[in-house]
């Protein structure tokens, strides 16, 4: 299911790289071995809850918790009052700025609760049911408040408050009222006024999407234990580590040396794993009993407390000249970012033409708060939204002007040297290429039956790098470790194992990784941004040449001569030639046997901040039928096309790509967060809040194109996230080809289409 | 090249200034001097693109005579 | 708290214990047992994560009393390779990479093989509406289906 694009230049005679080896975690994920956060235990372990705001906007006017804390096998209570009151500024924490009086806020309310599920104390204690007994006896008075859901309704000037300090920044003057809007923001290049004027047809559409929750199997979990002597240990289940050492100690006025995480095998995160929840509370309860305190969120708590993505309205003009090229974009979005200001408005205002080359482009984003949980990251974050009206938009435009949706993208499409809608300049893209894959796949010209149609859409996603440390440690035996401290999601480990084994020339199974704590390995940023397999393999590159270096040394020592006439070749050091001397190769068990009496044991390292991660973009197809009677939208066949660079080990590759597009179909066909009129979560569970199951989706033919990036070795380009984006709008696209209807609201539920069919919307 | 809130917070709405410069380090102190706090405000919550490539953290990147320099917000992931 | 005596066999071996008669056959797996194998996805039997097969009838354990299981043969994943030699179908979800993250992945096999030992010959319908009840974020099911299968092929020594 693999198809080489043009342009693998880097491919040629690679040992290891683009195999599909088994992962070296493998087993203990199939027998059943392998410690996610929630199986962890320590002895003397007690365990934690947290009480949480059953209201969607409230003052808290008192917390009385001495009752709980009297009852026996109860060890220890916490409020925001056992929380550092933390100034409202942004600060660096790791590679991120931040607002730490937001975050605490979030993780403990403090004088207010923003949102149905907000915590507002926790208990530590010897069983769940003496527990969940101390929270009953927690006495919260609240004053209830106003609430206000819908993005549109709170930046109403009449909505209710949740900040009365929150003036919208990117305005001029700066207003004087507070209100919900947090930020405002702008992108453009030319005239938009003089690019209208020039189109032929000019398409405009609004869009709304849902809140959608990243549906991780595994649900948060964290087990805390600190010493005597304020050393502290956090074992749990992130996408970093580091970062989660990062918060943690600014929450509750820690040194970071006094605080390791070591992180657990996770069960999903796709972005939702990069923030804190559990892990202050459980540390705080912990600094106050000196137990270790473990925590897991129920499904009920991960759906009401931690992050969604934004729910957005979306507005998208595009008028273009009658043989197809754009001659102006606009677009406005408005994200919610939950009870404190964060939504991801600027990178869904940057990718939301992305994949076009425009003179004139304009797009302003509103982040807007309101009451619901504070949004985290979800898979190339704010990307999806915006993507969505566009493509959907694209689509109208060209069928208007009687063009085929592929072509038509071909047209405007951005290449290398492209001014990018946000501002630079690319350099090698694999844009078209996704085009032109997808315009010869067999599935654009299958025959479609009554009631089915046919979408296209496109994505795009910038990845990124940054600070990944590495460490290669060569055994007595010739066998190597390779260490490094991104937890793996989706299978890098084994990514890390075949970088590491093509450059030492071993065999891949003589080379074992290891995800190391906070204080094993040096500072490496979290698993997210497609970053791992580029930034933390740059590292693991670097240290595996570093080693290679170190073995021709020893082996020119061994020799006796110069360290310039070796050679490192298929895992062995040889003369360079034949006036260096006849020897006979020494392998890489060869010269670890000797490290001690050649200078000392053999290990690598690698610390960097990865720069030059490369852009990627995906093209999808997709094939419904529509049931007329009942609304249902059936997804009968699935293509996903995209550019990773390089794949190292293509099986994992078209698992992202599989796993994004479904992911995707799910948000456009039943994904939503359900609020009732007292703003309190009605589907907090995975019967009510349906993602797709086997029996919903066809097969996903995932199909690789390698346009490589320059700037890395093997020519990588992150994959993670571009697969989310394209899926809503090829949905949506495929369902308005089937009915003639244009679903402009997500999720394209049952009722809402049946009533959209009943009523020839 | 800046985005529109910063152009408006510090240079009254001037969004493409040109300025001469051999690394990134010298071109922020350059626009420190043009527009105090400018500087120093790009230097925190900023990516920068040069030429193309996005940087993250590129205080000793080199810069062309003729670059093209665009700063952006930094940009995270899921 | 009131604790009632159960015995049952897990995996073939005899396990006896105190059980809190509201603690689910789940919590007595992991918490009493420490097989941490089967997994809490949502407690209310949506995901399947903590899948185990009960007398022979594959169910949720997060849905079953611990008391409930007195008498009874539990199979979980930890009981499903013999020895050093995985199943079939461990073998072919590592060789087909029908795993990401893998939290799902014990409530899949357990499911599968339950599949399997009753219909050896399923088609892809039948393997994506058995699998119907567990939920799995990362993988989209395209490599896990596949993987179902191939390994149905295997186990009937046909070609795949």
């Amino acid at each position: 299911m693999t198809t080489n694009g043009n342009g693998s230049t880097q491919g040629n005679g690679l040992k290891w790289v683009g195999k599909r080896t088994i992962r070296p975690d493998g087993v203990d994920k199939v027998t059943g071995r392998a410690q996610f956060g929630a199986d962890f235990t320590l002895p003397g372990m007690i365990v934690g809850q947290v009480l949480r705001s059953p209201h969607a906007h409230a003052n808290i006017r008192s917390i009385k918790t001495d009752k709980a804390e009297a009852l026996p096998g109860v060890k220890a209570v916490v409020t925001s009052a056992d929380f550092p009151e933390l100034p409202s500024t942004f600060e660096a924490a790791g590679e991120v700025m931040l607002n730490f009086r937001d975050m605490s806020c979030n993780v403990l309310a403090r004088k207010k609760v923003l949102y149905h599920g907000h915590a507002v104390a926790a208990v530590a204690a010897t069983s769940v049911a003496v527990a969940d007994q101390a929270l009953a006896l927690i006495e919260v008075d609240y004053e209830i408040l106003p609430h206000v859901i819908d993005v549109i309704e709170a930046m109403a000037p009449d909505a209710p408050l949740l900040h009365d300090d929150m003036f919208t920044i990117g305005v001029e003057p700066t207003p004087d009222k507070p209100s919900n809007i947090a930020k405002r923001v702008e992108y453009g290049l030319g005239d938009i006024e003089a690019g209208f004027k020039a189109a032929d047809v000019v398409v405009e559409r609004e869009f709304t999407t849902k809140a959608v929750h990243q549906g991780y199997i595994e649900p948060h979990a964290a087990v805390a234990t600190a010493s005597e002597d304020g050393q502290c240990h956090i074992w749990c289940s992130t996408q970093g580590q580091f970062v989660v050492r990062a918060y943690v100690s600014k929450l509750l006025g820690l040194e970071i040396s006094q605080l390791r995480v070591t992180p657990s095998e996770i069960g999903g995160g796709f972005g939702g794993k990069t923030v804190v929840y559990l892990e202050p509370l459980a540390l705080a309860l912990s600094l106050k009993c000196h137990r270790p305190v473990k925590m897991v969120m129920s499904r009920e708590e991960v759906f009401q407390a931690s992050g969604p993505t934004s729910g957005a309205h979306v507005w998208v003009k595009v008028g273009a000249t009658k043989d197809g090229r754009i001659t102006a974009a606009e677009a406005v979005l408005k994200y919610q970012a939950g009870a404190v200001q964060g939504s991801p408005i600027m990178p869904g205002c940057m990718c939301a033409f992305a994949p076009y080359d425009l003179e004139n482009v304009k797009v302003v984003g509103f982040d807007v708060v309101s009451n619901r949980p504070k949004v985290a990251a979800y898979r190339a974050p704010g990307a999806p939204i915006s993507e969505f009206g566009v493509e959907c938009v694209i689509d109208e435009v060209a069928n208007k002007i009687g063009m085929d949706a592929i072509a038509f993208r071909e047209k405007n499409a951005a290449r290398e040297g492209t001014h990018a809608a946000y501002g630079p300049r690319f350099g090698p893209v694999g844009y078209t290429e996704t085009l032109r894959v997808a315009k010869e796949h067999p599935h654009y010209h299958a025959p479609l039956g009554p009631n089915q149609g046919r979408g296209v859409a496109s994505g795009f996603w910038f990845n990124i790098g940054g600070d990944s440390s590495a460490a290669l440690h060569i055994n007595e035996d010739g066998t190597a470790t390779v260490i490094s401290g991104c937890p793996d999601i989706g299978g890098s480990r084994a990514s890390l194992v075949i970088m590491a084994a093509e450059i030492l020339g071993i065999d891949v199974d003589r080379v074992r990784p290891i995800i190391a704590d906070t204080s094993s390995i040096g500072y490496s940023f979290l698993t997210g941004g497609s970053r791992v397999t580029f930034a933390t393999g740059m590292a693991v590159i670097q240290a595996a040449e570093d080693v290679v270096r170190q073995l021709r040394e020893r082996a020119a020592m061994i020799w006796e001569i110069d360290v310039e006439a070796v050679v490192w070749e298929n895992g062995e050091a040889r003369p360079s030639g034949s006036n260096a001397g006849e020897f006979d190769p020494l392998s890489l068990g060869d010269i670890a046997a000797k490290a001690g009496k050649t200078g000392g044991p053999i290990n690598g390292h690698a610390s960097l901040n990865a720069q030059g991660a490369g852009p990627a973009f995906g093209t999808h197809i997709c094939d419904v039928e529509v049931d007329k009677e009942t609304g249902r939208v059936t997804v009968l066949r699935y293509t996903a096309v995209q550019d990773a660079g390089k794949a190292i080990h293509p099986s994992y590759v078209e698992g992202q790509i599989q796993g994004g597009a479904v992911q995707g179909i799910g948000w456009a066909l039943n994904e939503e967060y359900i609020y009732d009129e007292k703003g309190r979560l009605e589907n907090a569970g995975f019967l009510d809040y349906r993602i797709p199951v086997a029996s919903d989706m066809p097969m996903i033919d995932a199909v690789i194109v390698e346009v490589p990036n320059p700037k890395h070795p093997f020519g990588v380009r992150g994959v993670g996230e571009v697969p989310l984006c394209p899926p809503m709008a090829a949905v949506a696209n495929a369902v308005a080809a089937a009915t003639g209807l244009r679903m402009a609201d997500l999720p394209i539920s049952p009722p809402k289409l049946l009533e959209a069919i009943d009523n020839g919307l | 090249m800046l985005t529109s809130g910063l152009s408006q917070q510090f240079t009254g709405g001037r969004s493409e200034i040109e300025v001469r410069a051999a690394t990134v380090r010298q071109l922020l102190g350059e626009l420190d001097d043009l527009y105090p706090g400018l500087g120093s405000e790009l230097g925190t919550d900023t990516a920068i693109a040069i030429d193309g490539e996005i940087f993250q953290d590129p205080y000793l990147e080199a810069i062309g005579a003729d670059s093209e320099i665009y700063f952006l917000p930094r940009i995270g992931g899921g | 708290m009131v604790k009632t005596h159960v015995t049952m066999t897990v995996n073939g071996e005899a396990a006896e214990l105190l059980c809190d008669t509201r603690a689910t056959l789940l919590d007595v797996l992991r918490d009493e047992l420490d097989l941490t194998g089967s997994k809490e996805g949502c407690s209310s039997g949506d995901c399947g994560a903590c899948s185990v097969m009960l007398d022979d009838r594959l169910v949720c354990s997060c849905l079953v009393l611990g008391a409930e299981a007195e008498g009874c043969a539990i199979e979980t994943i930890e009981g499903m390779a013999d020895d050093d030699r995985l199943h079939p179908l461990q073998q072919t979800f590592l060789e087909e990479a029908a795993l990401q993250c893998g939290i799902c992945t014990p409530g899949f096999l357990v499911a599968a093989k339950a599949l399997l030992d009753r219909h050896p010959d399923p088609t892809e319908t039948e393997v994506r509406y058995w699998l119907a009840g567990n939920l799995c974020r990362c993988t989209g099911y395209d490599k896990i289906v596949r993987a179902v299968m191939l390994t149905a092929a295997d186990m009937r020594g046909e070609p795949r």
